[in-house]
């Protein structure tokens, strides 16, 4: 039944082994012993883990992550022309590695599932000894393998998650996000849509059937109400409907005259498609025109929805044709390297990514408790968001937020969306209490 | 050899041994961490589960996956509400898909074929579809279920405080995470084993081959065939109970997405590639796929450069070009190469060619082997 | 009264994709006897013919300005695409209707694909179990999926439908009810071809002699072989003529639903369901199976439903197919004896 290639040595071990069968693979553990902390970097490299999804259908946005990640690393070891390294404010990467070892990776597929993306961090941990994880496109990949992360004693630099729990009902003390949430959507949204479109609306909302979708609908819906909004309905579609024809004809004869997309990637590429498809953006409806909103918005979708994008209004996290220094110091080394401009969870991940490797650095230590006091308060600049605050409360990043719309007149296949306005970091503040959650402990754990 | 297999002790033992060494074995495959192993090892039950009910009685489920993902919910909430020990957590992993596959089973195999296999199909999607939207109160829905620190668990606190931490999931204070957490579900593998060889040299066991090779023969000679693919049917959702409860111990996580129709058809693919209706050959299918779906897919330009730079560089950059095409995000392409050759190459899965292997060894260099092969293999080009 | 008749529209629309993919997958399933997974990777290559038409049309002549630079500092691309430039208004005229006009192209090159795959490979796979022709067209649709995820990504590519057809038609104007049933042009559109080409396929079976024998042989082949007659040559171009129905229910889909190398895989388990429902062995229970379904699935959906039975639209395809396979033991209007074992 055993057979398997056997090469002499092992045959060796096998047979020394053989006497205490049960006991002898424990000692293979690697070097459990001699740590301090799990993954204790203790040679002349230090390992990353890059927990994107390859597979399904967030797998561009996840090879644009990879992208971003390689490049992290290259100006990390001190490699290229250094990128947002020249911008950030903190100076305390040397283009050295971090802490004089070098930065190497190791790479994994999420899938967009919660069980491959926990089986792949921790095959990360286990046994490529990453002291770091980062990655991932959706929120409940980011919710679980922050978990698992809080469980193992090792830092979790989330990628792309969207979701109000993230850093709210499921924060973790060992998690970090850079990205924007769900809430930060509809506070910076909210006084441009009643700009741009007046006080007196009526929504309609069509809404991912999962938590993403629901903490959106309400962060929505809070800001758009406050504002003098009237919401129609809200309605649940289910997860990768496809056709949402169904979903969209009440949306005709209801009175409402703005539908909002609380969707992301393929859902909300066919249901953009398909409502413009019914007419709604030339449709009139108590004197004013029809409006569609897609809340959350990213360039890859953009450009899955095409022509029907164009004058659409919603909030990114970052884009490229920002004229900051970070931001263009960025794109052009991304731009170089690959040929096109970065998606905005490039922006993140990146940015997440020299964050660590800074903490570290001024921490002076990988010891996580260390880091993440350096992390905890971290108020930097330099990275193409503008000013930005680490929060220690609950570990998201506060900064600004951009309101965008389809851009009418793109210059090139990758000019999609233009940015409407920068709302300031203040009004997308908020008081860390209303979503509840505990950090949790800061223990340092051995593998 | 192959003698000496069959008899019952023997077989326990080697089994035994070859599960219980695999952290050795598997070191110069780069599959020998925990987290890989407890999957090997519950993904392997969750397949000769299946196999005592597709590969015995020839009954196709394409809804497995919905009793592997109740199992998980039920060991989850077992944690959640009363204790971190893994045992009732098992026990309420197999009762409720044991209850749930009763029910699944009484209805759907008043149907046969691909019926049967539909009706399976649609109560799993079913629950997947329910688990990821209205039920979210019971599952936690896209985020799946996990521990938190305000859940009660009843008779943990009874002997004291809640720590400041999430507590792990321990068997009588033995934590179940890493080694000791494969060497628990390792056990688990070797009972289920028993059980299942048990199974397949018992009465019911023959019975069901029976069912499989023509039922109608049988309902023919006056026999109700109804209990015994009932009970086939029970044993094997409970055996995906087990299997589920086991990912919770190892993991205190539950996911919807463990009963999509896509995991369904993974434990479908297992078997088949391993060998449907043998013993051992749904594990060897469980194995393979999980191996690729875990090492291949962690391949990237920067490990396979390492690889084959002893090339000189032309050469090398063509080799990390062509090879770069079926790993990391290109492993899904791997696998289903795979898929094509084994099943065109080697009808009857990995045993089959286990039993080619013996047969050419056994035969001495085995011309009539050989010519045997090549007429099956040779319609496939 | 719209809002049923907005969803009665929905259904026949849905109906019409699902009967369209259910077809193919019931003359090779319920007829040939193979289980055949590959079957949504055929209905997504339709849809890449009608986005590699479309790639051809707007393939570009890119030129180097050194003058301009983009935002990260190398020379900016000067795109002018070649149609246009060589045949001017036929070129843009090609661009506007390039869904449609694939279809030419998409005829031929599924015909192509189904042959080659029948005769490669799936005509071994007659005599073998149903377990491994489920790994072999499983396997093979991976693999075609991640041949068409290299070379096109997995960002869905949207396709615009012609102009002429891309808003919506008021068709309450045509009873005198103006402005409370608008319904997508292109959706009616593709309901009428779906129509069509269902009744193409009958016709071709049912009233050509052709048809006659290929009925015959999926009855009783070896009768059929022994009366001289090549089954296995019509056989093949049954597995074609699957091949090509649903490569064209993905080319006329793509204005709907932007094609990604996954959207097989989406339809796949939902085309089995219907096929089933409908029974195995019949053409017909399929047709019926698809749009009734789609139509349940639309009434499901709607919002009064929806808030008495909560989750309903998600699962109603499923509840159906219990319901259906519980009462009638064969589907719909499932043969005796086919794929019963």
């Amino acid at each position: 039944m055993s057979k398997i290639a056997l090469t002499r040595r092992n045959l060796l071990k096998a047979g020394a082994a053989s006497g205490v069968a049960l006991a002898a693979p424990m000692s293979f553990v690697r070097g459990a012993y001699a740590e301090e902390f799990c993954n204790m970097p203790t040679g002349s490299t230090v390992t990353l883990g890059f927990n994107v999804p390859q597979s399904g259908p967030y797998a561009d946005e996840g090879a644009d992550e990879l992208r971003a990640y390689q490049l992290a690393v290259k100006h990390l070891n001190g490699e290229g022309d250094g990128g947002m390294l020249n911008t950030f404010s903190s100076k305390a990467l040397k283009g050295n590695g971090i802490l004089g070892k070098k930065v190497e990776y190791v790479t994994g597929d999420t899938q967009t599932k919660s069980d491959a993306a926990r089986a792949s961090a921790k095959r990360m941990i286990e046994k490529d000894g990453a002291i770091m994880i980062t990655g991932g496109s959706s929120s409940g990949v980011a919710v679980a393998v922050q978990g698992l992360c809080q469980e193992n004693g090792i830092i979790f630099m989330a990628g792309l998650t969207h979701s109000n729990d993230t850093t709210g009902k499921d924060k973790k003390r060992f998690g970090f996000r850079h990205f924007f949430n769900a809430y930060m959507s509809g506070q910076a949204l909210g006084p441009i849509l009643a700009e741009q479109l007046g006080k007196d609306r009526t929504a309609y909302h069509l809404t991912a059937d999962y938590t993403w979708g629901w903490t959106q609908e309400e962060s929505i819906k809070n800001a758009t109400e406050n504002l003098g909004w009237n919401t129609a309905n809200a309605v649940r579609t289910p997860l990768g409907a496809g056709d949402f024809s169904q979903y969209l004809t009440p949306v005709l004869n209801s009175g409402a005259d703005v539908l909002i997309l609380n969707h992301y990637g393929k859902d909300m590429v066919n249901s953009l498609t398909q409502a413009v498809q019914f007419g709604m953006r030339e449709k009139q409806v108590n004197g004013k025109n029809f409006e569609i909103v897609v809340p959350l918005f990213s360039r890859l979708m953009a450009q899955g929805a095409g022509e029907n994008i164009k004058g659409i209004l919603g909030t990114t996290n970052w884009n490229w044709s920002l004229q900051d220094d970070a931001s263009q110091a960025f794109v052009k080394s991304f731009g170089q390297e690959y040929g096109f401009p970065p998606s905005q969870a490039a922006q993140t991940c990146y940015v997440q990514t020299l964050l660590y490797a800074d903490a570290c650095e001024r921490a002076g230590a990988f010891t996580p408790p260390q880091v993440i006091e350096a992390l905890e308060g971290f108020e930097f600049d330099g990275m193409g968001n503008g000013p930005t605050l680490y929060r220690a409360a609950d570990h998201q990043c506060f900064k600004d937020v951009l309101v965008v719309k389809g851009n009418e007149n793109p210059t090139s296949q990758f000019d999609l969306l233009e940015v409407v306005k920068i709302v300031p970091r203040d009004q997308v503040t908020y008081d860390p209490a209303i979503f509840g959650g505990e950090l949790g402990p800061a223990d340092v754990k051995k593998c | 050899m192959t003698k000496l297999l069959d008899r019952e002790p023997v077989a326990l033992v080697v089994f035994s041994a070859v599960i219980l060494l695999m952290p050795l074995w598997l070191t110069p495959l780069g599959a020998n961490y925990p987290d890989l192993l407890q999957k090997f090892a519950i993904f392997a039950i969750f397949a000769m589960g299946f196999n005592i009910l597709f590969g015995l009685t020839g009954y196709l489920s394409f809804g497995h996956a919905a009793f592997l993902g109740v199992g998980s919910y039920a060991a989850v909430w077992s944690f959640k509400l009363f204790t971190m020990n893994v045992l009732p957590a098992i026990a309420f992993g197999i009762l409720f898909s044991g209850v749930f596959a009763f029910l699944i089973g009484y209805v759907s195999l008043r149907r046969s074929g691909i019926y049967f296999s539909i009706l399976t199909l649609a109560f799993a999607q079913m629950c997947y579809n329910l688990a990821y939207s209205v039920l979210t109160p019971i599952t936690n829905g896209e985020t799946g279920l996990q521990l938190t620190l305000q859940d009660p668990r009843i008779i943990d606190r009874m002997f004291g405080p809640a720590g400041a931490g999430l507590p792990s999931t321990n068997f009588f204070g033995l934590p179940m995470s890493g080694y000791p957490g494969f060497y628990f579900c390792a056990v688990m593998l070797i009972i289920c084993f028993f059980i299942s060889r048990r199974i397949f040299k018992s009465p019911l066991g023959l019975t069901l081959l029976g069912i499989k090779s023509n039922q109608n023969r049988m309902n023919y000679t006056g026999f109700n065939t109804r209990p015994y693919t009932q009970t086939a049917f029970v044993i094997s959702g409970m055996f995906a109970g087990l299997a589920g409860s086991l990912l919770a111990v190892t993991d205190p996580l539950a996911g919807a997405e463990r009963m999509q129709w896509t995991a369904s058809g993974e434990v479908v693919l297992m078997t088949i590639l391993g060998g449907a209706g043998t013993l051992i050959g749904p594990m060897l299918g469980a194995w393979l796929i999980k191996y690729f779906e875990n090492i291949f897919s962690a391949f990237n330009d920067a490990t396979l450069e390492q690889t084959f730079s002893f090339l000189p560089e032309p050469l090398a950059n063509a080799a990390v070009a062509i090879s770069g095409l079926f790993v990391g995000e290109g492993w899904h392409l791997t696998l289903g190469v795979l898929f094509m050759l084994i099943v065109i190459f080697l009808p009857g899965g990995i045993m089959e060619g286990w039993r080619r292997l013996v047969r050419w060894i056994g035969g001495g260099g085995g011309g009539k082997a050989k010519t045997e092969s090549a007429a099956v293999a040779q319609p496939a080009e | 009264m719209d809002a049923l008749l907005l969803q009665f529209l929905n259904g026949l629309d849905k109906g019409g994709a699902y009967a369209l993919i259910a077809l193919g997958l019931t003359l090779v399933f319920g007829t040939l006897g193979v289980v055949n997974f590959a079957h949504g990777a055929l209905f997504m290559l339709g849809a890449f013919c009608a986005v590699t038409f479309n790639k051809i049309l707007t393939l570009e002549k890119v030129v180097l300005d050194p003058e301009q630079k983009t935002a990260w500092g190398t020379p900016l691309e000067i795109r002018t695409p070649y149609v246009e430039a060589w045949l001017g208004d036929f070129g843009a005229f090609l661009l506007n209707y390039s869904v449609p006009v694939s279809i030419i192209v998409a005829i031929p090159v599924m015909l192509l694909i189904g042959v080659v795959m029948e005769r490669g490979l799936i005509k071994y796979f007659y005599k073998r179990p149903h377990a491994d022709q489920i790994l072999v067209t499983f396997g093979l649709a991976i693999v075609i999926q991640e041949i068409i995820k290299h070379y096109y990504g997995a960002n869905p590519i949207p396709q615009a439908a012609p102009e002429i057809v891309s808003g919506s038609a008021d068709i309450g104007a045509w009873f005198g009810l103006a402005g409370t049933i608008v319904y997508p042009w292109w959706r009616l559109v593709f309901f009428g071809f779906s129509v069509v080409v269902i009744g193409a396929v009958f016709a071709f079976l049912q009233f050509t002699t052709y048809g006659m024998v290929v009925r015959a042989g999926m009855r009783d082949s070896e009768t059929v072989g022994l009366l001289g007659i090549n089954i296995q040559k019509r056989f093949t171009v049954v597995f074609g003529l699957a091949a090509v129905v649903a490569g064209l229910a993905g080319v006329m889909y793509t204005p709907i639903l932007p094609p990604d190398y996954h959207m097989g895989m989406d339809f796949l388990v939902l085309s089995f369901v219907v096929v089933v429902v409908g029974g195995m062995g019949s053409l017909p229970g399929a047709v019926l199976a698809g749009f009734m379904l789609g139509i349940l699935q639309s009434f499901a959906s709607m919002n009064e439903i929806k808030s008495i039975f909560p989750g309903i639209d998600q699962i109603i395809i499923y509840l159906v197919a219990v319901i259906i396979l519980l009462t009638m033991p064969r589907g719909l209007m499932g043969r005796e004896g086919v794929m019963e074992e």
